[in-house]
């Protein structure tokens, strides 16, 4: 018996839609943002950005600048000549150029004044003379010239990163395949568009008699501010133990607050400079410029199949589109190739992919991390093959689902998988097979009638997507053996409860979660708990609200921290009511015996008996995720996860033949969360992913005129409003993950994936024309159908990128051991399973 | 040069030096520290700033305080009044309609200038009042079921089921 006390059947607080439990400051506008942070004396400042693409920095003259009333200070590259990036493998960028500038935006000097008129005009004295370079805008532009080159990091012309991998044999694979088809996709770069612009206010306060000088604090609307610490720390030269950084209420994020940025960098440095608070707000067109959004991805697929359907090879190329810098690049460049294999059982699998430097603002991660695009390529060409082979797409998907508890082709780990529940669960609601069953009856007898019956131009069509997200990187983004996670709980003797943990709450709930599970595991309700995070001075670390790791990981460090708490607790208990450990139960804020309940102790009495028994009452946990979960080869870090989150989509379309007015009536999303901490934010991810990935599918375009955004405001770059959205159904699939805190799975970015594709499969099931390339919007399906009545229904949507000769890496070719593959065959009741803790 | 004016704010009376080019939007959160009234880009396309004039939604962003003298402005500040919460900031608060909660404040203040004019809306009447209020997070799903949940207390009030909440909330 644990020494925990007894343990309840039922949980009291997971799985309950209870409301997030800062819910209260945003619906009454007590919730602080950074932007809404006021400090005595502060200035304001701004950056001054680059007008051109591609240019060399030959002068920068700010001295008319800082001759102005009411400027206190003004920076330029020369100010601040460390380089920095997120990624230790790509440090290419300058918190203000140094010699060059990369795209139109790229920041060029910064400015602290008493009032934003007075930068305004500060930034226009400031001259800069530029010599203007030619510019490269595309991913076929920047192959064809090498011989510009835009950032010294890319070693081969304008290539920043390639990889290649081979997993099996391939060539067996395509011998054994009856049929091989071929396709190329394109996927269309896009801004997050958090509501809230990026912001951040910077404290130095000065110590004279501290070697250093002083210390500094910044708030910022930050994913990360565990790295955003280690940048600053670096940049300015200042000692982290100097340094703390402090994410407020941050106004959304999806992966566009994941960067170190140059605007935290320089509210930074002109504090110290001035000695005064400084706050940046960036405008929204900012926002487009420092961007760090979804890569543009053109993809080249090519699978062998059995007759029946089964999967026997599949060949994947991506090439990325990176903008100006590195970001998380390389990481995404190996995302699009490294989750492939855990949707579908791939016997053998090669990728090859490269990421391009080109003069537009950087691309980094955005919800899905480089793995939507891919996931959109093969869901559209996985229906074709469907097609093809005149197979169910349904069916089609079920004849190749990846086995729970085995391990891919590419070395990554499989443990829990309900992916055959959720699409089974996400066909049944729409009617999947009644749907085309009725169709084709109703043609059958329009054809009897010989087409007499007048028929709509509105064609309605349902289309099917499944994916997999991964629930935490299982990699720091920097080499370490420490946690990736840690939570600390400390219980005060009036039984009040404060956990602290450096995640951040995006508006994703992980606040909540922490006090949910903290509350769940000490038995008492959630209104105790008090939460602090995002605080790299108060709170131990957590690594971000990225790769949508911080349920799985923070929630497994807080209920750690918590189990130990329980413990001490029961022990004091036990001691003081004279009763056997094993025989206590705590839930709702108490603690009794369970053969009579009238022997007990509230909760706070528990607290003071521990306390007294114990000393302060104080417990740490933290979390890292196991080893072997990966392959040995080099690049194996990117795709391993403790575990992957599954979802599928079906989308209901009606597309106008005469205007190609493409409608979505409905989606309805299955997601494989595990076990929901809260149904409510779970479902409210579901929702908020497919609305994203709505978006994506069919408006959210980046259009660039001579190297510059032509569309940085929330009017002209398409945002879905409430009379766009389609209705949307979101059906949990819960089966609990062994290594998840109570069984839970990630939600954050997994439930976008397969909403693109199946927007474009239900396109073609509608009107029978394939647009390969996002958005989907009406002129691409005029264009489509007008090919398909010309007899010319093979035109394809995306033209073929030539790469002539080998692929500019040194290929690594990797398989599986025999005692993983055999795994692999034994299915669920592996030894895998029971290896899993 | 700053002009003298008088706003009138969630009841209460203010007199103020402003730069006369200022928006209401930066006087209300710079001059006055009501930073409920959020801000997304500035020119009228997301809606986050929208406060109520004399019961109206408008963008304060567009909206010079010169022009607003003798309106009664809300703000998110003031739609809770004497500690009790509107309905729809309940129903937000309970059915997750706030996400990251940039969005929200503006768009409980469609909302509740919706429900007073419709106080039962039809689902295209909601779609139709929210449309200028963008929001990144929810899908608007939970907006949604948030605003009929409102909808629903609002009419058990006024049929005297609850009669625990204060009458002018809903006023």
């Amino acid at each position: 018996m644990s020494k925990a006390g007894q343990r309840k059947r039922s949980y009291t607080v997971v799985g309950q839609p209870l409301p997030k439990i800062d819910a209260y400051g945003k619906v009454t506008g007590r919730a602080l943002y950074a932007d809404d942070i006021m400090l005595p004396r502060m200035l304001c400042a701004t950056l001054l950005r680059s007008p051109h693409p591609h240019a060399r920095i030959l002068s920068i003259d700010t001295s008319r600048a800082e001759e102005l009333p009411g400027v206190l200070a003004v920076i330029t590259g020369a100010d601040l000549p460390r380089k920095f990036g997120i990624l230790p493998s790509s440090q290419d960028e300058y918190a203000l150029a140094i010699d060059k500038v990369r795209y139109v935006g790229d920041p060029v000097a910064a400015v602290a004044a008493l009032d934003p008129e007075t930068l305004d005009e500060a930034l226009k004295c400031i001259q800069v003379e530029y010599e203007v370079l030619p510019a490269l805008l595309s991913i076929d532009e920047a192959l064809a010239h090498p011989e510009v080159k835009i950032n010294d990091e890319a070693r081969i012309g304008n290539i920043h990163k390639a990889v290649a991998y081979e997993f099996g044999d391939m060539e067996a694979g395509f011998a054994q395949a009856d049929y091989v088809r071929e396709d190329w996709f394109y996927y269309e770069g896009n801004n997050h568009a958090p509501l809230e612009e990026h912001a951040c206010v910077a404290s130095w306060e000065p110590h004279p008699s501290d070697p250093v000088g002083g210390k500094l604090t910044l708030w910022s609307s930050t994913q990360t501010p565990h790295y955003v610490h280690r940048e600053l720390s670096k940049v300015l030269d200042l000692p982290r133990s100097h340094v703390r950084v402090i994410a407020p209420d941050v106004g959304g994020g999806f992966g566009g607050k994941s960067d170190p940025f140059s605007h935290e960098i320089c509210a930074a440095e002109l504090s110290r400079r001035t000695g005064r608070p400084v706050k940046v707000s960036c405008t929204r067109e900012e926002v487009f410029l420092l961007h760090r959004g979804r890569h543009p991805v053109k993809m080249w697929i090519k699978t062998g199949v059995k007759k029946d359907g089964r999967l026997t090879a599949m060949y994947f190329r991506s090439f990325l589109d990176g903008g100006a810098y590195g970001s998380y690049g390389i990481a995404t460049t190996y995302y699009t190739g490294a989750l492939q294999t855990v949707t579908y059982h791939l016997p053998c699998y090669k990728f090859e992919g490269m990421r391009l430097f080109t003069n537009k603002p950087p691309c980094g991660p955005k919800r899905g991390h480089g793995t939507t695009q891919p996931r959109f390529a093969i869901e559209v060409h996985l229906d074709k093959l469907a097609h093809d082979l005149a197979i169910d797409p349904l069916e089609l998907r079920k004849r190749n689902l990846i086995e729970p508890y085995s391990y891919a082709v590419n070395g990554l780990r499989i443990t829990s998988c309900a992916l055959g529940e959720c699409l089974d669960q996400v066909t049944e609601r729409p009617g999947w097979n009644e749907f085309h069953v009725t169709r084709a009856q109703q043609q059958t007898k329009l054809a009897q009638n010989g087409h007499e019956v007048a028929t709509s131009s509105v064609k309605h069509g349902l289309g099917l997507a499944a994916s997999s997200y991964i629930c935490g990187a299982g990699k720091p983004i920097y080499w370490n053996d420490l946690p990736h996670s840690a939570v600390q709980i400390r219980l005060d003797r009036g039984g009040g409860v404060t956990v602290y943990c450096g995640s951040t709450d995006i508006g994703q709930g992980s606040t909540s979660m922490l006090a949910y599970i903290a509350a769940e595991e000490l038995g008492i309700t959630p209104e105790r708990i008090h939460v602090e995070t995002a605080d790299t001075t108060l709170t131990p670390v957590d690594l971000g609200s990225y790769s949508s790791r911080v349920t799985f990981m923070a929630g497994n460090a807080a209920l750690a921290a918590a189990r130990k708490l329980r413990e001490q607790l029961i022990e004091a208990a036990a001691a003081h009511l004279h009763v056997p450990e094993e025989q206590l139960v705590l839930e709702n804020n108490i603690l009794y015996a369970e053969a009579d309940p009238g022997i007990s102790l509230t909760f706070t009495q528990a607290v003071e008996q521990a306390e007294a028994r114990f000393g302060a009452l104080v417990a740490a946990g933290s979390y890292k995720p196991p080893e072997g979960i990966h392959g040995d080869y080099k690049g194996a870090g990117v795709g391993p996860s403790p575990a992957y989150s599954y979802s599928t989509c079906v989308a209901r379309v009606a597309v106008d033949t005469e205007t190609g007015e493409l409608v979505v009536e409905k989606l309805w999303l299955a997601h494989d969360i595990g076990q929901a901490i809260n149904p409510l934010l779970v479902a409210g991810q579901v929702e908020g992913g497919a609305y994203m990935g709505y978006g994506e599918a069919v408006m959210e375009q980046q259009i660039f005129r001579k190297g510059r955004h032509k569309i940085p405001s929330l009017l002209d770059y398409k945002l879905a409003t409430t009379l766009d959205t389609p209705e949307i159904e979101t059906i949990l699939v819960s089966h609990p993950d062994l290594e998840g805190p109570f069984g839970g799975k990630e939600a954050g970015q997994g439930p976008l994936n397969p909403v693109i594709p199946a927007i474009a499969n239900a396109v073609y099931d509608a009107i029978g024309v394939r647009i390969d390339a996002t958005p989907i919007t009406s002129d691409k399906i005029l264009r489509a159908l007008k090919n398909l009545e010309q007899g010319k229904s093979d035109t394809p949507t995306v033209s073929a990128t030539d790469f002539a000769g080998a692929w500019p890496t040194r290929l690594i070719k990797w398989q599986l051991s025999p005692q993983q593959e055999n795994v692999s065959q034994d299915g669920a009741v592996s030894s895998l399973k029971e290896g899993v803790h | 040069m700053r002009t003298l004016i008088h706003l009138h704010i969630n009841g209460e009376q203010h007199e103020l030096a402003v730069q006369p080019h200022h928006t209401l939007l930066e006087v209300l959160r710079e001059d006055l520290g009501l930073t409920g009234t959020k801000h997304g880009c500035e020119l009228g396309e997301c809606g986050a700033c929208t406060v109520l004039i004399d019961g109206q939604p408008i963008l304060s962003c567009l909206t010079l305080p010169l022009e607003v003298q003798s309106a009664e402005i809300t703000t998110i500040e003031g739609l809770e009044q004497h500690g009790v919460l509107h309905p729809l900031q309940e129903t937000f608060a309970e059915l997750g309609a706030a996400q990251c909660g940039y969005c929200t404040p503006g768009m409980l203040l469609s909302g509740a200038a919706l429900l007073k004019e419709h106080p039962q809306p039809t689902p295209g009447q909601t779609k139709e009042a929210l449309a200028g209020n963008l929001c990144r997070c929810t899908g608007y799903t939970k907006i949604y079921e948030a605003v009929e949940a409102a909808a629903q207390r609002i009419m058990e009030k006024q049929s005297g089921l609850n009669s625990s909440v204060k009458e002018s909330v809903y006023e």
